[in-house]
């Protein structure tokens, strides 16, 4: 790792527990590279997880973290921001956390449109649990819960972040990595409801359960399975089937959550609110 | 000069946290605590505070332990099924040790069961609701002047001892009308510890209460609901659990002198004691009342502060009693602590559990059928 | 220039497969090595993907 990156980790707490090719790591690394980029001030940046391989980030990242429980990552971010929006508040959750027993929150989170980034790490599985589908596993897939193949549909969660309300929403892989972290330094720049999903391999449960060959193997798979934006937009719909769209999807100017309460107190307070 | 007014339980709960410094609130509407919510929804904006309403009653716990953690005095306010909800995130806030008050306006469950009506059915849950052991402070007005004063002893007491604190309100109090005097002095307020220079964020300080370090100011504090060590990291030390677990039970129990709070009427020479609290406790003054008429000695000891349980001091009061009588609006929460403290043959419980209040009259008798 | 951390490396052979000079194999201990520093373009891809922060790519 650089030298100039090591401040943005606890590193008396590494190495991290995530299994030999897990994505999570690529996707902090986006992260910290990211914040790096955008040169936030560490002192002003909270970074708050749910529960879940992906939620064990907030540990190994030297900002005022919260690991809360599972599912509610959004709703602790959602008081620490209202309360303090001076500080830059990063939400890391994983595709269960944010969609399973999180989807309340998330959907009313960018109902609100609150100024707060919020990174998916899709892993299509409950890895931390050992490897149950989740709402964002593929029909068909084979999880510890679906032994005969998943007959769920997985959400969109791009779509469904769009529908709810947020104001920046994008999709990257690790193999992308380059483009992933210029999408999360957007999202994090952008005023509003942030959200970014991160597509990451996770070998061990779900590529095993699958054969979907080692991290190598399935960070080509999103290689070769993804298609940009831009050329996207050049294809017919039937040639899109099965590719998944990358890259910035969403973005809108729209009224932030805490400016407008703000302006709440200004007019009750005639403008010397504390 | 003071000021005076006459307004709901719910309204002076309210005042009291806004007069305790608390200036975030987050919840979800419910019957009977509502008032609550719209009351710090008008007001703490002008004061500079901020009011939200969450998408349900975790999420509204979950907002106010996010505040509390970025320097705000935060609380929220639910009854019964909302309060269910909270559990999980109250043993988070528990282990955390994170400052912030959970009022729960009681009315009638089990379930929806009756919205409208008064319960006290929620003692044991305000004690063991989340999953496993920790302590917890709950503290019971049974007047509305004692909604705005003990509010603000609530608010304080979770900044004192970086806890979640249960403000046990029930129906009755919360949506009766009565006189409220507003003192012209500003009240203590009791604001959280900052680390000395290298303090850890979870060591235990002088009396087993650690500092709580702030957000934003370059401490980076990590907070964690698994079971961490005094730096806040995650630890699997069966040491470490172990010492944890006591000291979430006796940073409390160990400072009773600062928690412990009750009220007496005739108790000094009383041959029958009545164990009250909360709107039951209304009832139990006037049955004492009726009952010294009738050249009975009764008293009541009123409990305010219901966890910890205050069992040394009921040992002490009921040591020269010749029967004790538990008035409560549930199936025996209390009766059965107090029976642990002081045998079953001591104690006769006073129940009702039909949405009705308990009548003076109702424990006059059970305290004359004793005397017979 | 590669240096790689063995105690961080999980041998999970990300950098392996996607060095486009192919000059990093797994030694015996399942751990990243470098077959040639003087291949190395320096392009970073090892360092960015991997997941486990065992790799520094220094620029010269």
């Amino acid at each position: 790792m650089n030298e100039t990156l090591k401040k943005y980790f606890r590193m008396n707490r590494l190495p991290h527990i995530w299994c030999p090719g897990c994505g999570n790591g690529i996707v902090v690394g986006a992260l910290v590279r990211a914040i790096d980029k955008l040169g936030l001030n560490p002192d002003k940046t909270s970074i708050i997880s749910g529960i879940g391989c992906s939620s064990r980030s907030s540990g190994y990242l030297n900002f005022d973290t919260v690991h809360t429980a599972h599912g509610r990552a959004l709703t602790f971010a959602t008081g620490l921001k209202l309360a303090r929006p001076d500080l830059n508040v990063i939400v890391l959750t994983g595709d269960g956390d944010a969609t399973a027993i999180g989807g309340n929150h998330f959907i009313h989170a960018a109902r609100r449109n609150i100024d707060l980034t919020t990174i998916v790490f899709n892993n299509n599985i409950y890895g931390m649990t050992g490897g149950q589908y989740s709402p964002l596993t593929p029909t068909h897939s084979k999880a510890t819960t679906s032994p005969y193949g998943h007959i769920e549909n997985p959400f969109d969660i791009t779509e469904l972040a769009k529908a709810s309300g947020a104001s920046y929403v994008a999709r990257g892989t690790t193999y992308h990595t380059l483009e992933l972290i210029n999408l999360i330094a957007d999202a994090i720049s952008h005023k509003g409801f942030s959200v970014v999903e991160a597509i990451t391999a996770c070998p061990i449960s779900f590529g095993r359960q699958n054969k979907l060959g080692n991290a190598p193997a399935m960070m080509k798979w999103q290689k070769e399975n993804t298609i940009s934006v831009k050329a996207a937009s050049k294809l017919p719909a039937e040639q899109l089937a099965g590719k998944v769209v990358i890259g910035e999807l969403y973005r809108r100017q729209a009224p932030e959550y805490t400016a407008e309460y703000q302006k709440v107190i200004d007019r009750v307070t005639g403008g010397n609110g504390q | 000069m003071s000021q005076t007014m006459l307004v709901q339980g719910n309204h002076a709960c309210a005042l009291g946290a806004l007069a305790a410094g608390v200036r975030f609130f987050a919840g979800y509407p419910i019957t009977p605590s509502t008032e609550i919510a719209e009351i710090l929804a008008k007001e703490l904006p002008k004061v500079g505070g901020k009011f939200i309403q969450m998408e349900d009653e975790i999420a509204s716990m979950g907002a106010i332990c996010g505040a509390s953690l970025g320097g705000f005095k935060a609380i929220t306010a639910t009854s019964g099924p909302g309060f269910s909800l909270m559990q999980e995130l109250i043993g988070y806030a528990s282990l955390a040790e994170i400052p912030l008050v959970i009022v729960n306006v009681q009315r009638g469950g089990p379930s929806t069961g009756q919205p409208t009506s008064p319960s006290q059915s929620d003692v044991m849950q305000a004690r063991w609701g989340s999953h496993g052991d920790r302590g917890v402070i709950a503290l019971v007005p049974s007047s509305v002047q004692e909604s705005y004063q003990l509010m603000i002893d609530a608010v304080n007491l979770a900044e004192r001892f970086r806890t979640p604190v249960i403000f046990l309100m029930d129906e009755v109090v919360g949506h009766m009308r009565e006189k409220l005097v507003i003192p012209k002095t500003t009240p203590t307020i009791i604001n959280r510890r900052k680390p000395e220079p290298g303090e850890l964020p979870y060591a235990p300080g002088p009396d087993g209460v650690p500092a709580l370090p702030p957000f934003g100011e370059g401490y980076h504090f990590h907070v964690t609901g698994l079971i961490h060590d005094e730096t806040g990291f995650p630890t699997g030390s069966p040491e470490v659990t172990e010492k944890t677990i006591k000291r979430l039970h006796q940073k409390l129990e160990n400072n009773m002198d600062e928690i412990l709070r009750y009220d007496e009427l005739h108790s000094a020479d009383a041959e029958y004691l009545i164990i009250s609290y909360g709107c039951s406790a209304r009832s139990a003054e006037e049955a004492v009342r009726m009952a010294r008429e009738k050249g009975i000695k009764a008293g009541l000891l009123r409990l305010i502060s219901i966890w910890p349980f205050p069992s040394d001091l009921i040992e002490e009061k009921c040591a020269r009693v010749k029967k004790v009588f538990v008035a409560e609006m549930n199936y025996g929460q209390v009766t059965g602590e107090v029976t642990k403290v002081l045998g079953r043959s001591k104690v006769q419980p006073v129940l009702r559990v039909d949405t009705q209040m308990i009548t003076p009259r109702q424990i006059l008798e059970a305290i004359t059928r004793e005397g017979n | 220039m590669v240096i790689i951390n063995t105690k961080f490396c999980k041998g999970c052979q990300i950098c392996v497969d996607f060095c486009p000079k192919h000059i990093i194999k797994l030694d015996d201990m399942q751990k990243a090595q470098i077959i040639d520093q003087s291949k190395c373009i320096s392009c970073g891809f090892c360092e960015l993907r991997c997941p486990d922060y065992a790799i520094t790519v220094v620029k010269e």
